[in-house]
């Protein structure tokens, strides 16, 4: 009797643990290898989306809403003038290579970004700060030479996470963080493997044990991984019209959100006849929004009025401002001397949103008399070199990806050759603002310039498809900042 | 005889070599695209870019960057990739153990089955088994490698489950698993060649079968079988070898856009994402390298008509 209880208790164990055990791997699938997996040094989102929080932490990071969330600051002092930021660190922190974390780190960090020999992409971020000190190991002060409404924000990005002087130099191949990963090995040209950083200092934060990162660049390809189950989610996937079958598909969760990609047709605001505002005018009277997002991206991704991301609480919807009347349009080039017709050209790169992109405008364009000829060009490298460099273009159609970028429009020699000292004026004073209600008022009249003046056609939002297996929990549905942070995610069962 | 063939061969192969370094270098001179502006993304500050062009050599005179490139791989030394931060040779090393097996697998696939057809179509000319033959190379010709990968993804890794639908878990996985994840690929790449060494072998065996000594063998009493065996074969081997030869570039470059499909990392792919980053360095060295294994390649065939074909001997 004894022994049939035994082996009845022993099957019945065998049989339960394993469906109780959730799963603590897990696979994600990514359209383009990283170059590099450091950074501090280089600009591509897919570094970020690999390391950041994952590998790397910074001061403060973004959370899954676009708020600011302290990481390894865990609390911060502003004085009155704006001027001075105390950060207190976390105590008991190490890097992955044993080494303690504390203020030396921070201050080496930024000073290595902000050194004129630094490749730091976005080295502005550390333009205002006039020094670092660390009073004691657990304390940095960090003194600006103008305020900057930002600051904290952006040192929640890619670019200002803290690495140490023991390991910063070899990072873009062996990274080295404080993040609640470890990197284990990266078999080039297919995936990164990560495994649970058992010392962490945030003790069971993670309930995963391994996360791979697998580089899959043909979208047919990705779906193919995803339903064979090779990869388990697939958090940008690169084939709009195949997502609304995976919206079907009950294994899946299929779940359209909002990327900080804004699709601009860009104009050469110096050059005739985009230098009257009539003709731009004109131009995005005559796109049909909703019917363009249809056919270049399935009908995923929000219109969009202005430059601004959905995703920022500053946000404000400017589509109504200049909406599509193709009668408008015509009678606006009439009255700009083009009643006959007008011939441009629209320089567009290879990716599948903007091509798309370039021939719907260009249907919907020839509707009010205005011919556009597609150029083909080939990004990065040629569309550098010739629109962004030499601005030897009419129209270009392209995702700015960064969040919070909306100062583009004010740059000098920016591609778009748009001046507006007004505009210019209100950024920089928005930039500078603390006042958080003061600040996003001020960038809702920026928003606001922009919708109007028109410097670029305002076309959508690049949508964050992202396809997982149902029982996979914590993904990030948008993406407020270009990442894959995998710290939340379990599985369920 | 031979040594002074193979002398000769080696001296032109050097200097050909040479010409090709010299045409690489110059191409990706003039192609459009700063390498570093791609790294640093569009909002990089001039000051950035200045540093990084400094940091990866690119502030160097043309002249002075060929020498130093041409300089290194003399001393074996291939340079950093300008993406990937670590040095050429490791990462050709890394895709030439995807590369070189996934082609070698294609040739042996491709020579196993043109070899058998071939032969077997022509030595029943306008039977069934030639007419086969024929369709059979024809859809081969027409249809592009890539797309017959896409439908056996769709066919034997989606559909039936059969095979991993892209992607390569590394020979430490072990030999079956990288063998089953290199088997599609390999069909893809390797049915477009077979069907083309597949037509020239037919008619390479039916031009043998036509000639005078043929008919003497057979007239002499030597049974159908035999003849073929020890006459025809060996004599239409020779054509055969040619095309094999020149189809070994094609297995490279078709390399690029297989294992784009399947997502394998190997050389090929290494070299699209090179281009797309331009990662200069890797681009030159990976042009190279196939350039080289071509000219190789090519030598080897040459000894090896020496070989099948006594009458070459005396003509180097």
């Amino acid at each position: 009797m004894t022994k049939r209880l035994l082996t009845a208790a022993l099957l019945l164990t065998v049989s339960v643990i394993p469906a109780f055990a959730a799963k603590t791997s897990l696979v994600v699938g990514m359209p383009i290898e990283p170059p590099g997996l450091d950074p501090t040094i280089a600009a591509p989102v897919a570094i970020r989306e690999v390391t950041w929080v994952n590998l790397y932490e910074g001061l403060v990071r973004i959370d899954r809403a676009g708020k600011i969330q302290p990481l390894l600051a865990k609390s911060w002092e502003v004085t009155p003038d704006g001027l001075t930021y105390t950060f207190h660190l976390q105590e008991g922190v190490k890097f992955h290579d044993g080494s303690a974390f504390d203020s030396a780190d921070v201050k080496f960090a930024f000073d290595r970004a902000r050194d004129p020999k630094s490749t730091n992409a976005q080295k502005q971020i550390f333009a205002p700060i006039t020094s670092i000190e660390t009073p004691d190991p657990a304390t940095v002060v960090i003194k600006l030479k103008e305020t900057s409404g930002n600051f904290l924000y952006y040192l929640g990005w890619g670019d200002a996470v803290i690495v140490a002087p023991e390991s910063a130099a070899n990072n873009a191949a062996n990274p080295v963080g404080t993040g609640p990963f470890k990197f284990k090995s990266w078999t080039r040209g297919d995936r990164v493997d990560l495994v649970r950083n058992p010392d962490y200092w945030q003790k069971d934060k993670t309930k995963l044990e391994s996360v791979t990162f697998r580089f899959i660049s043909d979208a047919q390809a990705q779906v193919a991984a995803l339903k064979a189950g090779d990869v388990d989610a697939f958090p940008n996937l690169g084939a709009p019209e195949l997502f609304a079958e995976f919206q079907k598909d009950s294994r899946f969760k299929a779940v359209a959100g909002n990327t900080e990609g804004e699709i601009v047709a860009g104009m050469n605001n110096a050059k005739k006849p985009f230098d009257d505002v009539r003709v731009r005018r004109a131009l995005m009277h005559a796109v049909d929004r909703k019917a363009l997002i249809e056919g270049a991206y399935s009908g995923f991704g929000q219109p969009i009025g202005s430059f601004f991301s959905p995703n920022n609480p500053a946000f404000v919807d400017m589509t109504g401002v200049v909406p599509y009347d193709p009668e408008k349009a015509k009678a606006l080039l009439k009255e700009a001397g083009f009643g006959n017709g007008l011939s441009i050209s629209i320089k567009s790169p290879q990716m599948a949103y903007a091509s798309r992109s370039a021939e719907l405008l260009s249907a919907m364009l020839s509707e009010v008399g205005v011919d556009l000829k597609i150029i083909p060009t080939e990004f990065p490298a040629k569309w550098i070199e010739e629109v962004f460099k030499a601005k030897d273009y009419d129209m270009t159609i392209v995702a700015h990806t960064e969040p919070l970028d909306i100062d583009i429009f004010a740059r000098d020699n920016y591609y778009f050759n748009y001046k507006n000292d007004t505009f210019k004026a209100l950024v920089a004073d928005a930039a500078k603002t603390t006042d958080e209600k003061a600040r996003y008022a001020k960038y809702a009249e920026a928003q606001k310039i922009l919708a109007e003046d028109v410097p670029a056609l305002f076309l959508f939002q690049l949508p964050k498809l992202g396809v997982w297996n149902a029982k996979v929990q914590g993904l990030w549905e948008n993406s407020p900042i270009p990442s894959n942070d995998v710290t939340d995610v379990s599985w369920t069962e | 005889m031979m040594l002074r063939l193979i002398t000769s061969r080696l001296v032109s192969l050097a200097v050909t070599l040479l010409a090709v370094s010299l045409a690489i270098f110059l191409i990706l001179e003039v192609l459009p695209g700063d390498p570093a502006a791609i790294m640093l993304g569009t909002a990089a500050r001039e000051d950035t870019l200045a540093a990084l062009r400094q940091e990866l050599g690119l502030d160097q005179p043309a002249l002075v960057r060929y020498l130093h490139w041409i300089g290194g791989i003399l001393h074996g030394d291939l340079g950093q990739s300008i993406t990937y931060k670590m040095p050429v040779s490791t990462l050709v090393a890394e895709r030439m153990n995807v590369t070189l097996p996934l082609s070698l697998l294609a040739i042996l696939i491709s020579t196993a089955l043109a070899l058998p057809l071939g032969v077997a179509a022509a030595a029943r000319r306008d039977g069934i088994v030639d007419r086969a033959v024929l369709v059979f190379s024809q859809l081969g010709v027409a249809v592009p490698n890539f797309w017959i990968g896409l439908l056996f993804i769709l066919f034997f890794s989606t559909w039936l489950g059969w095979f991993p639908a892209g992607g390569f878990p590394g020979w430490s996985a072990g030999v079956w698993p990288a063998l089953q994840a290199l088997l599609l690929p390999a069909v893809a790449l390797a049915l477009p060649q077979a069907a083309v060494l597949t037509r020239v072998t037919r008619s390479a065996t039916l031009e043998v079968i036509g000639a005078d000594f043929v008919r003497t063998a057979r007239a002499k009493g030597v049974d159908r079988g035999g003849t073929l065996r020890r006459h025809v074969v060996p004599n239409a081997l020779i054509p055969v070898t040619t095309i094999l030869g020149l189809q070994l570039s094609f297995f490279f470059g078709g390399a690029i856009l297989v294992e784009n499909v399947f997502n394998l990392p190997g050389l090929g792919r290494l070299a699209y994402q090179a281009l797309n980053q331009r990662d200069l360095v890797v681009i030159k060295d990976i042009v190279l390298i196939f350039s080289g294994l071509v000219i190789v390649v090519n030598f080897i065939v040459d000894i090896g008509y020496a070989i099948l074909d006594p009458r070459l001997r005396g003509r180097a």
